[in-house]
């Protein structure tokens, strides 16, 4: 009995550490290792000349992502060459969303003829350092002396839809400042997203929640 | 005849359209202020959410157990608006959703966001209680005991 209130204890207070962990403006971010759909490993530090990065944690199935796809790619066409590629990580578990496979990941990027690339993320290890919450999420990083820094974390622009006459370019607007050497003014924006689809936990949280609550 | 048919068309036209109606945020604050006692339970969706989905159900029920209460559930879906014929309409009539359905008319999310909620972060499912003199936002999926403990306890 004692042991499973521990164990409740333990989870509750994961979860809630779960919410406040990843990257906020400012901190260095931690290279990672990643399969992309050519099978082939990718790192941050693979990209010698690279001035910086925009990260885009993006999948196969949301219709918000799906709907950024095209402007996924132009950002790479118009920055790689500038120093600041496109690195798309899919963050869904494919058991939680089958769609979500490594295999339709390879699919969705010959047929939209993926410019850049786009890497798995088994059991969310890089999708939980750098906190990211829904598809599409953007981080952009900048190269410094002291390693990749968050300079930006949140939407492509203000205008999922194409249909917003005030458009604001939110990661465009971060790169061009980035690469005269300023700050982004917006450094961080919210958006409507799909949530990640997680790996399903070994145990129900809900259930030992409840059990806890009738201990108690 | 013509007229007649061209009244029935019509009708049939807005009958097909009226279950879900497009919300501009300012008629939305202006249908809260012309509220009186009402509460206002006010749930953000869309029909690509999984988890939104699940919970629809559980708002159904609070709005059958509040009928006769001063207490209004409106659906407010984030599809995108081009979805609103193809994809929000079929769903509603096919899980015959009785509570109001809207979809949000709003081109910004980055004004509509803080606008609803300065603490959102966009995630749905979302839940705004509101009446006159209390107004409380969670960014969480209901169950419908918990559904019905929230509008108790809203003061």
């Amino acid at each position: 009995m004692k042991r499973l209130i521990l164990m409740a204890f333990m989870l509750i207070s994961g979860v809630a550490f779960a919410q406040t962990e990843g990257y906020k403006v400012g901190d260095v971010v931690k290279d990672f290792s990643l399969k992309n759909v050519n099978n082939k490993m990718v790192a941050l530090a693979d990209y010698k000349d690279a001035k910086g990065y925009i990260v885009v944690f993006t999948c196969n199935t949301c219709p918000v992502a799906k709907a950024y796809q095209a402007r996924i790619s132009a950002l790479n066409a118009a920055y790689a060459a500038k120093g600041y590629p496109v690195i798309a990580i899919n963050p869904n578990d494919a058991e939680a969303v089958p769609d979500e496979s490594f295999q339709k990941m390879q699919a969705l990027a010959s047929e939209k003829k993926f410019n850049f690339p786009y890497l798995l993320d088994p059991d969310h290890i890089v999708t939980k350092q750098f906190g990211a919450t829904k598809t599409p999420h953007v981080f952009v990083l900048n190269k410094t002396d002291k390693g990749n820094v968050v300079e930006y974390i949140g939407a492509i622009d203000n205008d999922p839809e194409e249909a917003n006459t005030t458009k604001v370019e939110y990661v465009k607007n971060a790169i061009n400042e980035l690469s005269t050497g300023k700050k982004p003014a917006i450094a961080s924006t919210k958006a409507v997203g799909c949530s990640i689809k997680w790996k399903k936990a070994k145990y129900n949280l809900a259930t030992i929640a409840d059990e806890f609550a009738y201990i108690a | 005849m013509r007229i007649f048919s061209i009244i029935c068309l019509s009708l049939i036209a807005y009958c097909a359209t009226a279950q879900v109606r497009l919300l501009k945020l300012d008629e939305l604050d202006k249908r809260i202020a012309n509220g009186k006692d009402t509460t206002y339970v006010i749930n953000f969706w869309a029909t690509w959410c999984s988890p939104c989905v699940a919970e629809l159900p559980n708002f159904e029920k609070l709005r059958l157990a509040n009928l006769k209460k001063p207490v209004k559930v409106l659906l407010v879906s984030l599809d995108f608006k081009s979805k609103l014929q193809k994809e929000v309409i079929p769903f509603v009539q096919q899980n015959k959703v009785n509570a109001e359905v809207f979809l949000l008319n709003e081109p910004d999310q980055q004004q509509y966001i803080e606008r609803i909620d300065k603490k959102w972060s966009g995630a749905i499912p979302a839940t705004l209680f509101v009446n006159k003199k209390a107004r409380r936002f969670y960014e969480k999926e209901f169950t419908e005991t918990e559904l019905k403990n929230t509008l108790l306890n809203l003061k």
